[in-house]
């Protein structure tokens, strides 16, 4: 394909279709949260609506990719897109991770009495309170519980990880020296370690519920704890999905060395994910 | 060499029909980029409408003291979704609608890198926008907790608070998905001799706007998705008794806040150093000076959000750090404003309607940024924070700056996009009675907020009546002058005057745009192989 | 642009004009009563002079060229379009002027922040929608809300001209007192959502922050009446919560403290007290007015779709405690009453919706029965004793 011309796909349905989807999807989620009985039916509908989206775009590009159509520059654009994707991801993890400074670092020391500013008097409202954490909060929202350690399934899981990382860049190789055999068998080994890593974090969940105490409600360390590991959870879950899928095209004899830009989308997502996850063991489980 | 790659939803031919499709279907699975600017300039114009309306039911309520015509709970929503329409509704979809017609045209390339997502990001918006407005219509009113959702008090808003939370959620998805296409698009598109210090500053302008965005909506989605577990899932982020804090969020908000409103004016510079020269017939003084400026004001908003919040109580640290932080805004903004004052220098001047409403912007706008530097000064800033001189102060930068250039834009570009002249009668009258009526709608509110009238207040005390009597009479001549920049886009597009609108339209601008050696208007696609020139302007 | 040009030389004049025509028109921020607010005013004065002469340098420069250097006059366009030296100067000279403004900026802003060595300490709660007050000293202790007059004219339709109202909207019913010529610290919190106390005569504002304490000081040296309103958006009476301050000389102070001792014991034994149903319904409407009837609507209809009507409610006609809870407590939009309203004040308003408004469920409560649920719920109350009077306020 030449490099000069240009490339430009007419008349798209699938964003159209995908936009009503996930609108019908967070109307429905809404009107589930204010206990509107028809919440649920419009949000598995639209959430299937969007499904049925990704599945038709994705597999559209994957066509006209197999078939040549995509010049360099098409690459590239699709290589920049995928690169600012993942640092709007960094953002929206660094939200979380902020909230933990903020509440570690200022809050919960103001509300006992330490620091410069609401900390000189705070502890007026809260007398009973030590700064310390992990903590629920001087008003012990969400009662008694027990942190989570970092030397259990934690640690298990971020050795799982990072095998993950190596198996997947592993693959790479494969791919690019045309060994196809060392491309599925990494990719199997990957998406394998991916859904382990999200098996073992659920029944870390089904722990802390069910024997320490510890949930979302369990004051600002369980907010931040369980939304931390669960965003992230959430796209272990969908770094896992999107390898399977390109799995299931490597199986099919898709990807050259030259031109395999979803396998290296997959790739990057996944050691974003990987390192998301390190930032979450030291800050989250370890300090 | 020069075939154009297209394809067909369902087969996969080459295919040299480029017109588009018929009918509503047209718009809806579109993926060109003119089309998609206009879709995003017309409900640009839809919502500016929208959010006026809004704002003459608040300026009405205020015409006298005490109630008149609405609930203060109704008047509260009212100021909440007026910022948030426009906002999100018009301003931000304004420029965004620019860039998708003017920067392919403006560094030679065919389309937007990535056009079907283009198209996803236009109606992202809408739903967006459309799930916004839908909560005027819920129990328990549209949230009237001001744009800035501060929770405790947003929480206690009734069944729209979950509508508007995933309502910002889509306008982020939407804003990112469009800001990614601009930085593909820049920096993949360009035609080869376009190198990056020879873009049009209004491509600039946009590269670094696309950067913020990208960095900023993930964090406002991220606050909005802590107020959702607050409220629905027993979280404790911004409640003080779990060992959260209230004032956590409006660190997250305003780290997101501050880049935002930069997001809406660093688009407007761009557009403005692009019609100066054009009519001052000169290049742009200090090009280089500008695209550093640019990326320094940038820079500058990641680090000075908390001057929104010097009355929350921070450690004395933070408040002289954030004040200091602040006043450095004021170098490289001066050194904009200087530099289009010295591009009029010595020039040739004109003064069509484009160029009026430009000047209008650049000595507004200064005044704009003058109560701002008087805001950066903490101590003072005691006095003047939730009055309406702030007020004042970021109407200043958003109406007749914001809102004023974006006018400018239309009628430098109108004639471009239709191949039709607007009515240049029509067009000064209406210069003329926005630039008048803005001064008296918002210079008043300085001495309204300096006397001691706090904003977002439905009904004030009687030694406030004269100058908001004043200021709603300017809000009522301000607001229905808008209808001739309607009547004159409705016009334009239908015929215009007849004049027959040459490739350049204005005089010499082919000299200083890319965009002004295309066709009036330009085809459906522009550039179906790279350009080989580009105008030398900066060199 | 003409337009524009009057309106700046237009604020020159004003800002010349002010010090001596205050009173006329308020244009200008106000110099205020403490050194503070004079300092605060001071550079105020100083930036905007700042700003003022670098609009007439620029917009000098622009308009200049605006008429000579056009083309109807025939003016050709030079092509210069560079200089470094001249963006390195107005680089330059900016930073140094913020370097001036920023030196007396930080002397007033240290200044503001040390709350050290005060003489007394008032703890200031924001409510939706009034202010309470507790002085740490005294135990002193009352709620502050707009006053009756305000908040009839300020009903929507009330049909009543606020320009005769003495002090619309910025007048309360119990205002602060404070003592002149002492140092004074603040300390602000909130009960429910953000709010922002602000007197510009005083020449700061404070936001209020629950489960917070920001502090804040004033030291005012002339007596006098000073006025101001909350400044933080709280909600649907956020206009409608105005903070009156008094400033006395001391002797004045002390006897005004002596005399609300004396209603704090005249409170406590009508608490105390066997209250009849129809006592409690008659004082009952009244409360109902002040604290209710802006949502719930005099008569009780309440308000379709954001205040639900307390006339033939399914709680008001239910059980008492579950009503008494829910008011005490509040729930979203509703307030918690709990803290707000004295024993006799709640039972009362309890009692008559019960018994008005279209309801006829006949039975009521007592304001002892409000002060043993007082006493168990965790309340921030004063509970000092009446003897250690007149301590810490020398």
């Amino acid at each position: 394909m030449s490099t000069t011309a240009y490339y430009i796909p007419h008349k798209a349905t699938w964003p159209i279709i995908g936009t009503g989807g996930l609108m019908l999807t967070l109307a429905g989620f809404a009107n589930f949260l204010n206990g509107s009985s028809i919440g649920s039916t419009m949000m598995v509908m639209g959430f299937m609506t969007f499904i049925v989206m990704l599945a038709g775009w994705f597999s559209l590009q994957a066509t006209e990719s197999e078939s040549g159509m995509y010049s360099t520059q098409v690459g590239i654009s699709y290589r920049m897109g995928m690169m600012w994707f993942i640092f709007s991801e960094i953002m929206f993890f660094a939200v979380f991770f902020g909230t933990l400074w903020y509440t570690r670092n200022l809050s919960v020391p103001w509300l006992g009495g330490l620091g410069d500013g609401p900390g000189r008097s705070s502890h007026l409202l809260w007398e009973n309170f030590t700064a310390q954490w992990p903590t629920n909060g001087p008003g012990e929202i969400g009662g008694e519980f027990e942190p989570m350690g970092a030397w259990g399934l934690p640690l298990l899981n971020t050795l799982i990880l990072l095998t993950s990382g190596v198996t997947c860049t592993w693959a790479h190789h494969g791919l690019l020296a045309q060994k196809r055999d060392q491309l599925i068998k990494g990719l199997i080994a990957t998406v394998a370690l991916g859904f382990m890593f999200v098996a073992f974090q659920a029944i870390e969940y089904h722990e802390a519920y069910t024997e320490m105490g510890l949930t979302l409600g369990s004051g600002i360390y369980g907010s931040t704890f369980f939304m931390l590991t669960g965003f992230h959870g959430f796209h272990v879950c969908v770094g896992a999905i999107i390898l399977s899928v390109v799995l299931f095209r490597s199986w099919r004899g898709h990807f050259k060395p030259e031109n395999h830009f979803a396998f290296e989308a997959a790739a990057w997502y996944w050691h974003f994910v990987d390192v998301v996850w390190l930032g979450l063991f030291v800050f989250v489980y370890l300090l | 060499m020069s075939a154009v790659v297209t394809e067909h939803d369902d087969h996969h031919e080459h295919d040299h029909d480029h017109g588009p499709s018929k009918g509503l279907l047209r718009w809806l699975i579109t993926t060109n980029h003119k089309d998609i600017g206009t879709l995003y300039l017309l409900f640009a114009l839809a919502m500016f409408f929208v959010g006026g309306a809004m704002a003459l039911v608040i300026r009405a309520e205020l015409f006298e003291p005490g109630l008149q015509f609405v609930q203060p709970q109704f008047f509260n929503s009212m100021t909440t979704m007026h910022a948030l329409v426009m906002v999100f509704g018009a301003v931000m979809p304004a420029f965004v609608g620019l860039a998708n017609w003017m920067i392919p045209m403006m560094i030679g390339a065919p389309d937007m890198a990535l056009p079907r997502m283009n198209n996803m990001s236009f109606w992202l918006l809408v739903a967006g926008v459309l799930m916004l407005a839908s909560t005027l219509f819920m129990e328990g009113g549209a949230p009237a907790s001001g744009w800035t959702l501060y929770p405790p008090l947003v929480l206690q808003t009734g069944a729209a608070l979950p509508f508007a939370i995933f309502s910002v959620h889509l306008l982020g998805i939407s804003s990112i998905m469009g800001a990614i296409n601009i930085i593909a698009t820049i920096f993949n598109m360009r035609a080869p001799a376009m190198t990056l210090m020879k873009m049009p500053l209004f491509v600039w302008t946009w590269l670094i706007t696309a950067f913020l965005l990208i960095a900023i909506m993930p964090v406002f989605a991220g606050a909005v998705t802590m107020l959702l577990t607050d409220r629905f899932f027993g979280t404790s982020f911004f409640d003080a008794a779990g060992g959260g804090d209230p004032v956590l969020y409006q660190h997250i908000f305003w780290f997101f806040g501050h880049p935002e409103v930069y997001v809406m004016i660093l688009p407007t510079f761009g557009v403005a150093s692009t019609i100066i020269p054009v009519f001052a017939r000169k290049p742009l003084f200090g090009y280089s000076s500008m695209v550093y400026a640019t990326a320094a004001i940038a820079f500058l908003s990641f680090i000075v959000w908390a001057h929104h919040m010097f009355t929350v109580g921070m450690p004395i640290a933070g408040e002289l750090y954030f004040m200091y932080a602040t006043m450095l805004i004021a170098i490289p903004t001066g050194v904009k404003v200087f530099n289009w004052t010295a591009t009029m220098w010595k020039g040739s001047m004109t003064f069509e309607t484009p160029m009026l409403f430009s000047i209008a912007f650049v000595v507004l706008f200064t005044m704009g940024g003058f109560t701002g530097l008087m805001m950066s000064v903490a101590p003072s800033d005691f006095q003047y924070h939730d009055t309406y001189f702030i007020v004042a102060h970021f109407h200043y930068t958003l109406v007749p700056a914001s809102i004023f250039i974006l006018m400018a834009a239309g009628y430098f570009w109108l004639p471009k996009w239709t191949g039709h002249m607007y009515d240049e009668k029509i067009g000064k009258l209406h210069f003329w009675l926005s630039a008048i009526s803005v001064n008296i709608l918002f210079f008043p509110q300085h001495f309204l907020g300096l006397a001691g009238m706090p904003r977002r207040i439905p009904d004030y005390a009687v030694q406030f009546a004269d100058w908001n009597m004043v200021s709603s009479i300017g809000a009522f001549i301000f607001g229905f002058s808008q209808l001739l920049f309607l009547w004159i886009v409705v016009k334009t597009i239908k015929g215009g005057t007849g004049e027959v609108v040459t490739d350049e339209v204005w005089e010499d601008a082919s000299k200083h745009g890319l965009e002004w050696t295309l066709p009036s208007p330009p085809p459906y696609h522009t550039f179906t192989t790279p350009p080989e020139i580009v105008p030398t302007e900066h060199f | 642009m003409k337009k524009a040009k009057q309106l700046i030389a237009c604020v020159i004049l004003m800002a010349m004009s002010l010090e001596s025509a205050q009173a006329a028109y308020d244009l200008n921020l106000k110099q205020g009563v403490t050194q503070i607010s004079h300092d605060v005013y001071d550079l105020h004065m100083l930036i905007l002079w700042i700003c003022v002469f670098i609009g007439i340098a620029v917009f000098g420069a622009m308009f200049y060229s605006i008429y000579y250097h056009r083309k109807s006059r025939g003016h050709v366009a030079s092509q210069f379009h560079e200089s470094t030296k001249i963006e390195i100067l107005w680089t330059i000279i900016p930073t140094l002027i913020l370097v001036g403004m920023a030196i007396p900026a930080t002397k007033t802003m240290m200044e503001l922040n040390d709350v050290q060595d005060a003489d007394m300490s008032i703890k200031v709660t924001g409510w939706q929608w009034k202010w309470e007050y507790e002085y740490l000293d005294t135990g002193v202790h009352f709620f502050s809300s707009l006053d009756e007059a305000s908040n009839r004219a300020r009903q929507l339709g009330s049909g009543i001209d606020p320009r005769s109202v003495p002090h619309y909207l910025l007048n309360v019913d119990n205002p602060l007192v404070i003592p002149v010529k002492k140092k004074i610290r603040f300390l602000f919190t909130a009960a429910d959502v953000l709010h922002s106390w602000w007197v510009p005569d005083l020449g700061w504002k404070k936001d209020t922050i629950p489960g917070f304490i920001n502090e804040a000081w004033t030291y005012v040296e002339k007596p006098g009446t000073y006025r101001g309103q909350c400044t933080e958006l709280c909600g649907k009476d956020h206009g409608f919560m105005p903070i009156v301050v008094i400033a006395m000389e001391q002797v004045d102070y002390d006897n005004w403290v002596a005399e609300q001792k004396g209603l704090v014991a005249e409170t406590n034994a009508a608490a105390e007290k066997e209250w009849s149903k129809d006592e409690l319904i008659a004082k009952g409407e009244s409360v109902y007015q002040n604290n209710c009837a802006s949502c719930h609507m005099a008569d009780g209809a309440g308000m379709a779709g954001a205040f639900p009507a307390l006339s033939g409610s399914k709680l008001v006609n239910g059980d008492i405690n579950s009503q008494i809870d829910l008011v005490y407590k509040g729930k979203g939009m509703m307030p918690a009453f709990g803290q707000m309203l004295s024993e006799v004040d709640f039972a009362a308003v309890i009692t008559y919706t019960r018994n008005a408004l279209g309801n006829a469920v006949g039975d009521s409560v007592q304001p002892s029965a409000i002060k043993s649920l007082k006493s168990s719920a965790p309340a921030q109350n004063d509970d000092k004793d009446e003897d250690d009077k007149d301590e810490g306020n020398t």
